[in-house]
């Protein structure tokens, strides 16, 4: 075989521009915010602001907003990533059934997934407060009334606009893993005499658990950071209530313009994100060799 | 048999009753859109007495969706929320797609230790959160004079690359090299080498790094919000946020307002469909 290495200066110019600019938006960015961290920063870059430690730290600590918004965020993160993954399947499961309505349930189940997180929390905001409104006067179940209104209504719709979604994402992600187990397995199976829980248990769980691997990171990673559909459909109302990590972050650094805490919040923000997914990747790929 | 026959009658009813769920915001924003503000108020689940396109003309000129200024021209048409979005969507998108390609398919071909280090680098930035450079962005990138409509370009370039070199390094390691060899027998540099032959091969990946990029950067509000918030540059979310502030308490006009932001979504679902599903299941496929 022929020698395929390139030069430096070939390697530097299919690679430089973007790593220009992947190094002036993302590394540097990311290393200058760790030492401003440290700071009392006033959010410009015209002076070297004064070095205070980890006085941020220990203040963010304290932060009785941020505290809940982690709590709020953590309970958010678990009961989205098993509603999106139950349905995200059950409706993959339902679109490979051959149905004649299939394709067109499909279309359906995705199309969500390409409006902005933005715009989706104002829709839903209307439907929440106007539509429940609406047919709670008609039925009169207190249950569709004042929706949005406290912490609980709050954390329920949030669930519901990330199900409605991102259920449908994860569909097309289970779907290609349904379709790719061999179809001889099953028959084999058929003949074996095993049933539909056999089955289910021995052959689909295993040959789909890649796919959970990655539906778990998307959605897991997807509801820590969440941040527009947060904004738009409560602004984190009533009083902060529902405020998630990643609003508490931007509103301490531009309702509060407390630049120096907003970014130490930020730093740990990173490495609870980082954390977080690495764990569950490496977990996931673990429960995949074992299946 | 019977009971086999059943099953699918009930899968049927399933099907049927999900995809109303799922379609009934849909449902809700349209007929609302078309409503006077004393309808609405009043019952907001049927349909309109009488379909008005007032709603739309107030909100057409609002969110400055087509043109900015008082009515319609070329010029005011650049200033517009949709030129906003498609001339930064599409042009971030073409850069991350001939850029992103270069630098994944040099590292693939480049076997040394630099090579191998801003691959990682390149895949460990998946795990950094927008809000962790968030605001240092904002300053450094204020203090270059990069907060503009090119400015936040060259940002999604920078943000976007991870992802993408990921998609097309795994690709390119399954082309053959001989393809290459062959090329370079004849002569061939390594500029004409990518160009010539490995480009044109990458095709299918070039449609799902476009689709998915596509989406997420139309969609984007808050780094348009952060670097762009000056008139006559802002997006369609951004505007659709600022919109919202300021009608959050007259539904009808609000409603015609998103169904406005939602209808090119839609049209581009419609016609990239089958790239759409495609390039998410290849997306997916880590």
């Amino acid at each position: 075989m022929m020698d395929m290495n390139y030069n430096k200066k070939t390697f530097c110019l299919f690679a430089g521009p973007v790593i220009v600019a992947f190094l002036m938006v993302v590394v540097i960015p990311l290393l200058i915010g760790v030492y401003y961290s440290f700071t009392e920063w006033n959010g410009r870059m015209d002076q070297v602001p004064n070095f205070i430690g980890f006085s941020n730290y220990i203040a963010i600590m304290k932060d009785e907003g941020f505290r809940n918004a982690f709590l709020f965020t953590a309970k958010f993160t678990v009961v989205s990533v098993i509603a999106i993954n139950t349905i995200g399947f059950s409706l993959a499961l339902l679109v490979t059934k051959k149905l004649k309505i299939s394709n067109f349930m499909r279309t359906i189940f995705f199309m969500p997934n390409l409006i902005g997180g933005l715009i989706l929390g104002f829709i839903w905001q209307f439907i929440f407060m106007g539509v429940f409104q609406t047919i709670g006067e008609i039925t009169g179940w207190t249950f569709f009334q004042g929706w949005l209104a406290d912490a609980n209504t709050g954390f329920w719709g949030l669930v519901i606009i990330m199900v409605w979604q991102m259920s449908g994402y994860l569909m097309i992600i289970y779907i290609a893993a349904l379709q790719n187990i061999p179809k001889s397995l099953l028959e084999a199976a058929d003949i074996d005499g095993a049933n539909g829980w056999t089955k289910t248990r021995h052959i689909i769980f295993p040959m789909v658990a890649p796919a959970f691997t990655i539906s778990m990171f998307l959605t897991l990673a997807n509801s820590f950071k969440l941040f527009d559909q947060n904004l738009s459909l409560t602004n984190g109302g009533p009083g902060g209530a529902t405020e998630m990590l990643a609003l508490n972050i931007y509103k301490t650094a531009y309702t509060f313009t407390n630049y120096g805490a907003a970014q130490a919040k930020a730093v740990v923000f990173f490495l609870l994100v980082a954390s977080i997914t690495m764990v569950q990747v490496y977990v996931n790929k673990k429960k995949e060799v074992e299946m | 048999m019977k009971s086999k026959q059943n099953s699918r009658i009930l899968l049927y009813i399933i099907g049927v009753l999900t995809s109303i769920l799922f379609i009934s915001p849909f449902y809700i924003l349209i007929v609302n859109a078309f409503k006077t503000k004393r309808e609405l108020f009043g019952s907001t689940l049927t349909l309109p007495k009488e379909w008005i396109l007032d709603n739309f003309k107030v909100a057409l000129n609002k969110l400055s969706f087509l043109w900015i200024g008082k009515s319609f021209s070329l010029e005011g048409f650049f200033g517009s929320a949709l030129f906003n979005s498609m001339f930064i969507t599409i042009t971030s998108t073409i850069l991350i797609i001939i850029f992103s390609s270069m630098a994944a398919w040099i590292l693939v071909r480049t076997k040394s230790k630099v090579s191998n280090f801003v691959f990682y680098l390149f895949i460990a930035a998946m795990l950094v959160p927008f809000q962790a450079v968030m605001l240092p962005l904002v300053a450094f990138m204020g203090r270059l004079g990069l907060q503009n409509r090119l400015g936040i370009v060259f940002m999604y370039l920078g943000f976007g690359s991870s992802f993408s070199i990921f998609l097309y390094h795994g690709f390119i390691k399954s082309i053959p090299i001989s393809l290459e060899e062959a090329a370079r027998i004849d002569g061939c540099g390594p500029w004409k080498v990518f160009w010539k032959i490995i480009f044109p091969t990458l095709k299918p990946i070039h449609v799902t790094v476009s689709i998915l990029n596509i989406i997420w950067i139309w969609n984007d509000f808050l780094l348009p919000q952060l670097m762009i918030n000056k008139k006559g540059t802002q997006t369609i979310p951004l505007k659709m946020y600022l919109f919202f502030g300021g009608y959050s308490k007259q539904w009808h006009l609000a409603m015609a307002g998103l169904l406005l932001a939602v209808i090119p979504v839609i049209i581009f679902y419609f016609f990239a469909q089958k790239h759409i599903i495609e390039g998410v299941t290849a997306g997916s496929e880590k």
